[in-house]
């Protein structure tokens, strides 16, 4: 695939990431990983340093299954909207790895109590790894390095 | 040290308890501004022993952290002799934050602002200009740089748990503690631990609201639907409730496997709880290493006025709570395990912190009911808290789980901290 093609697929899942999990379809957000995909968050501070505790750590799709499972069915949270502003996307053959690109962003979460008050939530980057799969272009590994890693209140719903 | 009298004074908050045994609880009190500055001298700079870090956390010489006991912030270092030394991180000049970076290595502190430069106990060495120059100017010939470092700290540890007190009338630690918490301690630190990461949380609630939080044992099985629905803790397991003998500190305990599944599930249905439907696709994350020869699989253990060890399954961590004001504070997440975990051991771990913290499967919740009952609180003044499961009267320990008794040792030590104690107040 060229990379220009490369760019407008990677755009076009990043939007559709947002997309799904602003709308509160998590479901469908679920459907844009790989079955061996990792889903993880990290705070900045831990992941500069080089220690491995995680907030969120998922190690295949199962484990973003139950994520998702107990969100829908288990643990309790605040109710809010998620808005996601993805800052431009930077896409590059892995080196180490045919077929597989890397992709790097900023992105901010706003959230918006369901009374309409709104705060900056969370800022940060994604680091990912994107493969095809059939015609699909899917992440492979995400990995949200969490600048604001002092959580404000609880961290629920995916960033 | 400023020696400050806790006893009931005249300038001791008025505070009507409708009973001497804390089963009711005036909802003000998470809620004035007095009260936490009360707090913030009687408590946290009162006769306690406040948490600050592991010993792991500063192994070599010159190594320091920043923390925060209350609101005031700290500096916890290792001095050049070894010895683990802390202090207020406050300029004596200008009252600025001497040292900023969260942690690092250094031979002296010093502060940015007018280079004024202290040894690791915090006494102050030197300050550039102090005879001023060309013979004009510097300080004047009577300060006394011995008189001028920052406010020292004593500081105890205890398996390698690293706790200081302002004050020099504050009972030994290992006495404070008391032995069952001491011996808890010494149970979960039992060989040296490794540093996995750090979490940190700003939940908007007053700190007290978690202090309670672990100390209402029976909200877990209640709130945290995902620990009950997997059976890392419920209210059938063999479990209980242990203080110290002032009821200040506390350890909620269970273990798991000692249930009857079909009881659970039953109970849960005729006291019309939940009937979770909830599968998980994997399984590994519920994988409970057994630890510990006494067979308990949870404990969570409180030591006044800032601290929770916990150990849910295989996750270990440490919480310290770190006040910013009446309506927040934060939760210093430290996650760790043993320095001589197997790889897969550690990766575990890992694994089961998705259980903890912010996100915790079977945590994130308890940030949510504090910031609910903060919020919906705050405008009751004449309302009050019903902290009555387990019944009133004396506080005791329990062979049970379904208590909130530890919430009245609570308050009873903090209300005689705080001079605010009933007539007849139980302790």
């Amino acid at each position: 695939m060229s990379s220009t093609s490369i760019e407008k697929a990677a755009d076009e899942l990043m939007a559709t990431y947002a997309d799904c999990i602003d709308d509160g379809r998590f479901e469908d957000w679920l459907e844009l990983f790989t079955e061996d995909a990792s889903y993880k968050v990290v705070a900045r501070d831990n992941h500069d340093r080089g220690l491995p505790a995680t907030m969120v750590l998922c190690t295949n799709k199962n484990m973003i299954r139950d994520r998702i499972a107990a969100l829908r069915g288990a643990t309790k949270y605040n109710f809010h909207y998620d808005r996601h502003v993805v800052g431009q996307l930077r896409v590059r053959p892995r080196s180490d790895s045919d077929g597989e690109w890397e992709l790097r962003a900023s992105y901010a979460v706003f959230q918006t109590s369901h009374e309409g008050r709104s705060f900056l939530f969370s800022v940060g980057r994604y680091d990912d790894r994107l493969r095809m799969e059939g015609d699909r272009l899917l992440f492979c590994e995400k990995t949200v390095v969490v600048d604001t890693f002092a959580i404000p209140g609880m961290l629920a719903t995916p960033l | 040290m400023v020696e400050n009298p806790t006893e009931a004074s005249a300038d001791s908050p008025v505070v009507k308890w409708s009973r001497n045994d804390y089963t009711r609880v005036p909802l003000w009190l998470y809620h004035d501004q007095k009260i936490y500055e009360a707090e913030q001298e009687r408590v946290f700079r009162g006769p306690v022993w406040s948490y600050v870090a592991l010993e792991v956390e500063i192994p070599n010489p010159g190594d320091f952290i920043t923390t925060y006991v209350g609101d005031t912030p700290v500096i916890v270092n290792r001095d050049k002799d070894g010895a683990v030394r802390a202090m207020v991180n406050r300029c004596a000049h200008r009252g600025a934050t001497v040292r900023r970076e969260l942690r690092g290595n250094a031979l002296e502190h010093v502060c940015i602002y007018h280079r004024w430069c202290y040894n690791l106990d915090g006494s102050l060495r030197g300050l550039p200009f102090r005879k001023g120059l060309k013979g004009k100017g510097g300080m004047s010939p009577e300060f006394e740089i011995g008189q001028h470092g920052m406010r020292p700290l004593r500081v105890a540890v205890h398996a390698g748990v690293v706790f200081v007190s302002f004050r020099e009338d504050c009972e030994p630690l290992e006495e404070y503690l008391g032995p069952k918490v001491a011996s808890h301690l010494k149970r979960i630190f039992h060989r040296p631990v490794r540093i996995l990461g750090y979490q940190r949380q700003r939940i908007r609630g007053n700190w007290k609201l978690y202090l309670e939080n672990p100390r209402d044992m029976y909200h877990a099985s209640l709130l945290h639907e995902f620990m009950s629905t997997f059976g890392i803790n419920r209210f059938t397991h063999e479990g209980g409730l242990k203080m110290d003998d002032r009821h200040r500190h506390m350890i909620a305990w269970s273990r798991q496997g000692t249930d009857d599944e079909t009881e659970f599930v039953e109970l849960f249905k005729t006291n019309r709880v939940h009937e979770s439907k909830m599968k998980l696709h994997d399984a590994s994350i519920l994988k409970c290493y057994r630890e510990f020869e006494d067979g308990v699989t949870l404990s969570i253990c409180s030591v006044f006025p800032n601290l929770v060890v916990h150990q849910i399954d295989n996750s270990l961590a440490t919480r310290q709570v770190r006040t910013v004001d009446k309506d927040e504070f934060e939760l210093y997440w430290t996650l760790f395990g043993y320095a001589d975990d197997s790889e897969e051991m550690t990766h575990h771990r890992l694994l089961q912190a998705n259980m903890v913290g912010a996100a915790g499967l079977v945590s994130m919740e308890d940030a949510e009911a504090i910031e609910i009952v903060h919020r919906a609180s705050a405008g009751d003044p004449d309302g009050c808290t019903i902290v009555e499961m387990g019944g009133g009267g004396p506080i005791r320990e329990t062979d049970f789980h379904i208590n909130d008794v530890a919430c009245r040792g609570f308050w009873s030590y903090y209300a005689e901290l705080m001079g605010i104690e009933p007539e007849g107040a139980v302790r």
